[in-house]
């Protein structure tokens, strides 16, 4: 079996040279100590982004973005097509895991404090990952054309519309008209299927390179003498797809399960159903937005919340440079409260959304 | 120079029409408002009233002077004061049986409220000198009167029952009338309180849809029928060509009361029929009778096919919960949920034949269901089977891993 | 055998069993179902000339019932069959050229609007195309 890899590979690398490659895939290490464990997320992001876009473009066979016939080629696909059911189980659900994993994926390097220099651009570009990815979301979540998608978004897109001076453009833009119609469909379509996955693509490609380059970042003032190396191809690798086995066997058990509903059609008519909520991921903004008063000193409640919260991302995204201390390979206590406040906030806003009845 | 006339004339009309309000003074409501209790209550409720937003006001029911300052000379002669209530179905009608006048207010009023109301049971003790008989006030309140089409109305379709059980529901008021104080209680049981209350159904039936409005009697026993047939017409055309409809008249029985009751109309069920004691037709029929084992007969075909029915409901349920898409078998049972309720209507025509010919066509559409759930629950199976193998086979692959990783070089 | 090709063969086989166990749905999934479209927009309700003047028949449109008149001047209309009263199946009456519903007296008109009892919204109107031998149904709009 060896030989025949053997085989292979030396008939790509006369043609292609990419021996450059395989060495230096050879020689990269990976450091092991108590906080390595945290290394495996990154990877497993990419894992389910892979799984998103097979079955996303799997999907796309079946799937029809127009108004008339969206949710019937949902519900066409979890009724007739063989295995449908899976594949958009799959899909629907590894969005939300894979949401998930990147704010552990994030936290985790945050609290690690990875994004320090000379790593400052892998945090920029995970950034912007953050947030392609909670457009990706955003996007696919109207695609079913069910009741909770369209005024999921018509809510989502209020909010946008409420940004002083340019939301109302903004929203116009996103919407691709004054309201929630045909032509935002096929908007969040191309988004979701074309532009969004070019964009991811490139970021990723510049994320990963970056890692690769730079190598994992270890603690800050971390025994020498508790590290271990071991090498990333294969010993690293196993160890990954051993976490993205039980990964896949989670993911699974849920779609078989717990299959993902079809919903009732989206009726423009229709009353907004009480409750209505976004997705889970952005609930903690969507409270923070529900529950601040009208009004706080002189400033609209609701603009004082975008505003902060726009603040907070910039603050976030530029942490690398703020975090004067962790540049310096210091400890940087300040830095690990403020994570510790951000995602305190965000898990008890999202607790608190689901728990409270009527807020 | 016209125009600027008219500019000018629009200009001094716009501007001097908020003192026109000065020129509708009312003395009435300025002096009630700062009394105390029942003398406020009516100044402090007028605000609402329907009356007030036509532009009538205290004088044109009461009487008096608004213009006057001083309670004695507003209170003139043609101060009425407050109505006895033997006068007030009178005291209404003034206007209400004006068609007239009523006409210049709102043209598709009725204007025989009065003479339906000397027809009702209300107005005829009344007028024998019953003081504590309803009248006109009892129900559409005083001073605060809105239009039966407001949801706050004492007269808007579910405020009715509590409305009329103010007083019929009050065993110390009616004791003297000898007549059941349990009608509201007894209507709340039923479907159609449940159809108007719970799903704010405003077509299902309350007191005044059987008994009236302003002519309310007890429907008579012949009258019953008919009222009951304003919405249920199918039932009662085949009640009216099954034997019962001649043996009901006979007997002069009431024909829907006799086996449904008048306020307490629960949801029927194939209890009433057949042969044990929940049975109504045990009523008239005893166990040898034909009519007893007709009864049997429409007992057994509706059960046969209800419970075909139900296990079809139940199967698909099972199927959903388990995670297989089933929309469109629920929507073929739909269909036969159709012929059910069209069978359970067929009772009443009492022909055997006719239940048999239409639950045939249902029994077609439940087998194809049938069959269609028990795929899906196959499908169930597959799926969890399936999740098995692949499962078993990612174990394995997770246990080669995990050797893979143990007989690594030791990490440096 | 030794230890170590038991490992690889071992982990090169259930490797190979996952990889199929994953192509197998994946491969059944692009093959194309039997239901080849999505619930049709357009339903074939009848025949030319199946109707006479002044009646009516049922047919499936999508999930819900759907009711083709003939009417007495020749003119084909089509509305949901679903009364928006509580959903009992509405039936065509020829003597009075209306929509009947049987469980609560409720009754249409030709254009679809209530005239009697408790429906509280009219009947949706769908569209009627005639092409060639078959009379077509379609949403409105």
């Amino acid at each position: 079996m060896t030989k025949i890899i053997r085989n292979i590979a030396t008939f790509f690398n006369e043609r292609l040279q990419v021996q450059p490659l395989f060495d230096f895939a050879k020689k990269k290490k990976v450091p092991e100590h108590s906080y390595s464990f945290w290394y495996y997320f990154g990877g497993i992001c990419l894992f389910l982004t892979g799984i998103q876009v097979a079955t996303g473009v799997m999907l796309m066979m079946y799937y029809t973005p127009s108004i008339d016939a969206a949710h019937e080629s949902v519900q066409f696909i979890m009724s007739h097509v063989k295995f449908g059911w899976l594949i958009r189980s799959v899909h629907s659900w590894t969005a939300n895991i894979l949401i998930g994993i990147i704010f552990v994926h994030m936290f985790s390097t945050y609290f690690l404090k990875a994004y320090r220099k000379p790593r400052e651009l892998t945090w920029i570009t995970g950034f912007f990952l953050l947030i392609l990815f909670l457009a990706f979301g955003f996007s696919g979540y109207l695609l079913p054309w069910s009741e909770l998608s369209y005024f999921a978004t018509r809510v989502g897109t209020d909010i946008a519309g409420s940004l002083p001076l340019i939301g109302k453009w903004l929203k116009t833009v996103i919407l691709g008209g004054p309201d929630v119609s045909q032509a935002t469909l096929s908007r969040f379509f191309w988004l979701h299927v074309a532009i969004l996955p070019i964009a991811a693509l490139a970021v990723i490609g510049i994320h990963v390179l970056l890692v690769q380059i730079l190598g994992m970042s270890k603690p800050i003032g971390l025994d020498e003498r508790k590290v271990k190396e071991i090498s990333f191809f294969p010993d690293f690798i196993y160890k990954d797809a051993l976490g993205w086995t039980l990964i896949l066997v989670l993911i699974g058990i849920i779609c078989v399960f717990l299959p993902w509903e079809v919903g009732i059609k989206a009726d423009a008519f229709a009353a907004t159903p009480l409750g209505i909520k976004p997705e889970w991921y952005f609930t903690f903004m969507f409270t923070t937005l529900k529950i601040i008063p009208s009004h706080v000193l002189f400033i609209e409640g609701e603009k004082l919340a975008i505003l902060v919260f726009m603040a907070g991302g910039l603050f976030w995204m530029l942490v690398p440079f703020v975090d004067r201390r962790a540049a310096r390979e210091k400890k940087s206590p300040l830095f690990s409260w403020i994570g510790i406040g951000v995602s305190l906030y965000i898990v008890v806003m999202t607790i608190l959304t689901y728990t409270v009845p009527r807020l | 120079m016209k125009t600027r006339m008219l500019g000018f004339a629009i200009a001094i009309g716009l501007g001097l029409i908020p003192l026109a309000s000065f020129a509708q003074k009312n003395s009435c409501l300025e002096c009630h408002k700062a009394l105390e209790g029942k003398l406020k209550a009516p100044a402090e409720s007028f605000a609402q009233d329907v009356h007030q937003q036509f532009g009538l006001s205290c004088r044109d029911c009461h009487g008096g002077n608004p213009a006057e300052d001083d309670a004695d000379r507003s209170m003139d002669a043609s101060f009425k004061g407050v109505p006895k209530r033997a006068q007030i179905p009178e005291f209404c009608a003034r206007c209400h049986s004006d068609a007239a006048y009523m006409r210049t207010f709102n043209p598709s009023l009725r204007v025989d409220q009065l003479s339906q109301y000397w027809t009702s049971q209300h107005g005829r003790q009344l007028k024998a000198g019953d003081a504590k008989a309803a009248v006109c006030v009892d129900c559409h309140g005083t001073h605060g009167i809105q239009s039966a089409k407001f949801p706050k109305s004492p007269t808007f379709p579910w405020n009715i029952p509590q409305t009329c059980g103010r007083c019929h529901a009050d065993p110390n008021l009616m004791k003297d009338y000898h007549i059941p104080t349990n009608q509201l209680e007894q209507y709340k049981e039923s479907v159609h309180a449940q159809a108007l209350f719970d799903k704010k159904d405003l077509s299902a039936p309350t007191c005044n849809d059987c008994h009236g409005n302003h002519g309310a009697v007890p429907p008579e026993v012949q009258s019953i029928a008919s009222v009951c047939r304003q919405c249920h017409p199918s039932t009662g055309e085949l009640f009216s060509k099954s034997p019962h409809k001649k043996a009901f008249d006979e007997i002069g029985q009431s024909e829907c009361e006799a086996c449904h009751g008048n306020h307490k109309i629960i949801r029927p069920t194939t209890d009433m029929l057949g042969t044990d004691e929940k049975s109504v037709c045990l009523q008239c029929h005893d166990a040898a009778s034909a009519g007893f084992k007709v009864a049997a007969a429409l007992k057994e075909l509706n059960d046969g096919y209800e419970a075909r029915y139900q296990k079809s409901l139940n199967l698909l349920a099972q199927a959903e919960k388990k995670g297989v898409e089933v929309s469109e078998p629920k929507y073929r049972l739909q269909e036969a949920n159709t012929v059910l309720i069209s069978a359970r209507n067929l009772i009443h025509g009492l022909s055997v034949d006719d239940l048999k010919k239409t639950l045939g066509e249902g029994e077609a559409t439940l087998t194809e269901v049938e069959k269609a759930g028990a795929a899906a629950l196959d499908e169930a199976k597959f799926r969890r089977t399936g999740l098995i193998i692949a499962t078993f086979f990612l174990a394995l692959f997770g246990v080669a891993l995990f050797l893979k990783i143990r007989s690594m070089r030791k990490p440096e | 055998m030794n230890r170590r090709r038991f490992i690889n063969l071992f982990f090169g086989g259930s490797f190979l069993a996952t990889v199929g166990a994953f192509l197998f749905p994946v491969i059944r999934y692009l093959l194309p179902p039997k239901q080849t479209e999505v619930a049709p927009k357009k339903v074939a309700a009848a025949k030319v000339g199946e109707l006479a003047p002044n009646s009516a028949k049922i047919f499936k449109f999508g999930a819900t019932p759907g009711i083709l008149i003939n009417s007495s001047d020749g003119k084909l209309l089509a509305f949901s069959a679903v009364c928006t009263h509580l959903t009992c199946t509405v039936t065509f009456q020829a003597d009075t050229s209306t929509l009947y519903c049987p469980c609560h007296n409720g009754r249409f008109d030709l254009a679809g609007n209530v005239i009697s009892g408790p429906p509280p919204a009219p009947l949706e109107t769908y569209q009627v195309d005639v092409a060639g031998e078959d009379i077509f149904v379609s949403r409105k709009g």
